[in-house]
């Protein structure tokens, strides 16, 4: 696989977009689809890297990390609709007791 | 040659079987009120024809967050089955520990009323 | 057909963790099958199985057991920390039930939550392969973004445990890529592989995809344990989250991502130990100065103990720079310490609270020591001891951390790390100044000691004190746990 270079690329794309995106968005889910995004940037990376060395390890890792990335968007939703039902807004400027 | 393509022929004809007795079946024992309601495509979900920007239950993310959790736990399934015979008993025990811890959630789901509409 | 040869797997290293969840899972049950107002029930059980487990880690002391193919480890090193998480467990467990019962969010999944929490930890301890301790980072961090936000009427907490989740989940991708990369440099996940491939280089830094990894990793286990530039979520989720939480969260996550770190760091990347010590020098005077200077202008308590566990971070990451036996024993010596002192504290805080915080700031403690002076010794005890003075365990921590950078030649970081506590004792002692030299405003009439509350404030102050005293009974244990990894 003489490409791994493009994959490579394209997961440091995704990724940086993704930590971009983390950085000027304001709505918490738009960020939280963010950081999904870099999450899967990872896993192209770590799939490309499998093939590349002939090696499992890193798609089994690629397993355990969309499952995780499921129970994180359960509790992040969860708490979104938490702090939703008590403030009727998901901006990320409305989080503005605690002083950053 | 075609010889082996046999099975998938048959599975195939099964699929379409089942399809079809599911369908006639229904359609000749099943009770019938047409009522605007029941003839909409989504009978219990948002109405298809509309605004997308309507705003829908909050309700909705609980079942969704709750799919999400029991849908990527399929995910694990897979390699087991595919290597199902070579793991042996091994293989079962693990996923079976897998699936009861699997079902303390879906109890403590249920026992919470997570699956209530209401 | 070939059968897959599965490996001999050894549970052994893994009983704690296993006891743990199943009992953990056994309460959810009981907590939905038996309906009743009063869930102390669940606290006490949870309680006594942080007990237990501590047996089971306990009789593994000493023993060196490799299972799951190299996945796990049991060893002191990873039961040294166990003993942390339990002990913060333990302790967070005994200043609940007042509290929750207070703040009317006593729901029983609270004490579920916490052994998961552990688990988490203890993996991360254990995890000898990348994949183990990310699964246990995740495990801890998803267990903590409820706590935080536990208490789910109140605005407060809503946010902290928002924050905590976007900037922990955050920080999780950085950590993630850099396993990715690393795996990539080396071919495996496996520790002990990484360190011997890296072993292999002739300059392992010049590895532009090696260095890049280690150097996301130490990124994301930087927001783990708050590190300056990477601690600007801490104070807020500090003061939104519920106060035992808090108390739960400052000791043991942060104890686990340096166990992590520490394993990663000085296995995997010991001969690049010139790299990354360099990096951790920068980190560890940002840190300390960042956390003491924005302690000092803090009012509300618990974001002042926020800004201070930050400064603690700090002193921890100087041992991590010198990265010799002296220093991380150290280490592991501060966290336990850390411990007890600064859940000691949070108890007090949880005591003179009153329902919603309303009081939270550190002029409410006017007068406290007339009115209660058995719990203002206490807290002045946690105090000294945060402050670093004799003959308190934090001042012995603090010896251990700073001659481990003196050995090793950091003379000015010792320094650096020496003004800073000397900075740190004025906001500590601003408290005692409230509590002993102004005239009371309150009444404290609400204030009950609860049964837990007591115990909890007993086991605090005991080890602050004979940590401080003979510190050779805990630090012997250190020394040996640290030489093995």
């Amino acid at each position: 696989m003489e490409n791994l270079n493009s994959y490579l690329t394209v997961s440091a794309i995704l990724f940086s977009i993704g930590t971009i995106g983390v950085l000027t968005r304001k709505n918490a889910i738009v960020i939280f689809m963010c950081i999904e995004l870099m999450l899967n940037a990872v896993n192209l990376t770590f799939i490309a890297l499998s093939r590349y060395l002939g090696n499992l390890d890193g798609q089994v890792f690629v397993f355990f990390v969309m499952t995780v990335a499921a129970a994180e968007a359960a509790v992040g939703l969860a708490l979104m609709i938490a702090f939703y039902n008590n403030k009727e807004s998901i901006d990320v400027e409305d989080v503005n007791m605690l002083k950053w | 040659m075609l010889g082996t393509y046999l099975p998938i022929l048959l599975v195939v004809l099964i699929a379409i079987i089942f399809g079809l007795v599911a369908l006639t079946f229904s359609s000749l024992i099943g009770p019938k009120k047409k009522t605007a309601l029941k003839l909409s495509p989504y009978e219990s979900g948002c109405a298809p024809v509309g605004t997308a920007r309507e705003r829908f239950s909050i309700k909705f993310y609980l079942i969704a967050m709750l799919f999400i959790l029991f849908d990527i736990e399929a995910v694990f399934l897979y390699p087991w089955a595919i290597l199902y015979k070579k793991l042996g008993v091994f293989g079962l025990v693990e996923m079976g520990v897998f699936v009861v811890i699997l079902f303390v959630g879906y109890i403590y789901v249920w026992k919470k009323g997570a699956l209530e509409w209401e | 057909m070939d059968m897959i040869t599965i490996p001999a797997v050894n549970m052994t290293p893994i009983m704690p963790e296993i006891f743990l969840s199943v009992l953990a899972m056994a309460l959810l049950l009981i907590n939905v099958f038996v309906p009743s107002g009063q869930k102390s029930y669940i606290g006490y059980i949870s309680f006594i199985g942080v007990i237990a487990a501590a047996v089971l880690v306990g009789t593994g002391w000493g023993m060196h057991v490799e299972s799951f193919n190299g996945a796990v480890v049991q060893d002191n090193f990873a039961s040294f920390f166990k003993m942390i998480f339990l002990l913060a467990a333990g302790l967070a467990i005994l200043i609940s039930d007042q509290y929750m019962v207070r703040e009317e969010c006593n729901h029983g999944e609270l004490y579920p939550l916490i052994l998961f929490t552990v688990v988490g930890m203890m993996l991360m301890a254990a995890g000898t392969d990348l994949m183990t301790i990310f699964l246990g980072l995740e495990v801890m961090s998803v267990s903590l973004y409820v706590l935080a936000g536990f208490n789910r009427e109140n605005r407060k907490s809503n946010e902290a445990g928002l924050k905590y989740f976007l900037l922990g989940a955050f920080s999780t991708g950085f950590l993630l890529y850099g396993m990715a990369l690393t795996y990539g440099a080396t071919g495996s996940t496996r520790i002990a592989d990484i360190a011997t491939f890296a072993a292999q280089q002739s300059l392992p830094s010049s590895n532009v995809m090696l260095l890049a990894g280690m150097l996301l990793m130490i990124t994301g286990f930087a927001f783990k344990v708050a590190a300056a530039p990477f601690h600007m979520w801490t104070p807020d989720v500090y003061e939104g989250a519920p106060t035992p939480m808090t108390a739960f969260m400052s000791a043991g996550p942060k104890a686990a991502g340096f166990a992590a770190a520490l394993r990663i760091l000085l296995v995997s990347f010991s001969t690049m130990q010139a790299d990354w010590s360099q990096l951790f020098w920068v980190l560890a005077v940002l840190t300390m100065t960042v956390g003491n200077i924005t302690a000092l202008r803090q009012d509300n308590i618990k974001r002042m103990l926020a800004y201070s566990s930050i400064a603690h971070a700090g002193y921890c990451l100087v041992g991590f720079t010198a990265g010799n036996p002296t220093g991380t024993a150290g280490i592991m010596f501060y966290m336990l310490s850390y411990t007890f002192m600064n859940i000691g504290a949070f108890a007090i805080i949880v005591l003179v609270g009153k329902k919603g915080e309303p009081n939270g700031n550190v002029m409410d403690f006017a007068g406290f020591g007339f009115k209660h002076p058995a719990l203002a010794v206490a807290m002045s005890i946690f105090l000294f001891s945060l402050a670093g003075m004799p003959p308190t365990a934090g001042f012995i921590g603090k010896f251990y951390l700073f001659s481990g950078a003196i050995q090793k030649g950091y003379i000015w970081l010792a320094v650096i790390g020496v003004l800073n506590s000397a900075a740190s004792v004025y906001y500590y002692l601003r408290v005692m100044v409230y509590m002993y030299m102004k005239e009371p405003t309150e009444e404290f009439d609400w204030l009950q000691v609860s049964a837990p509350i007591a115990l909890s404030l007993l086991i605090s102050v005991t080890g602050t004190l004979v940590l401080g005293v003979v510190p050779s009974i805990v630090l012997q244990y250190a020394q040996e746990a640290i030489k093995l990894i």
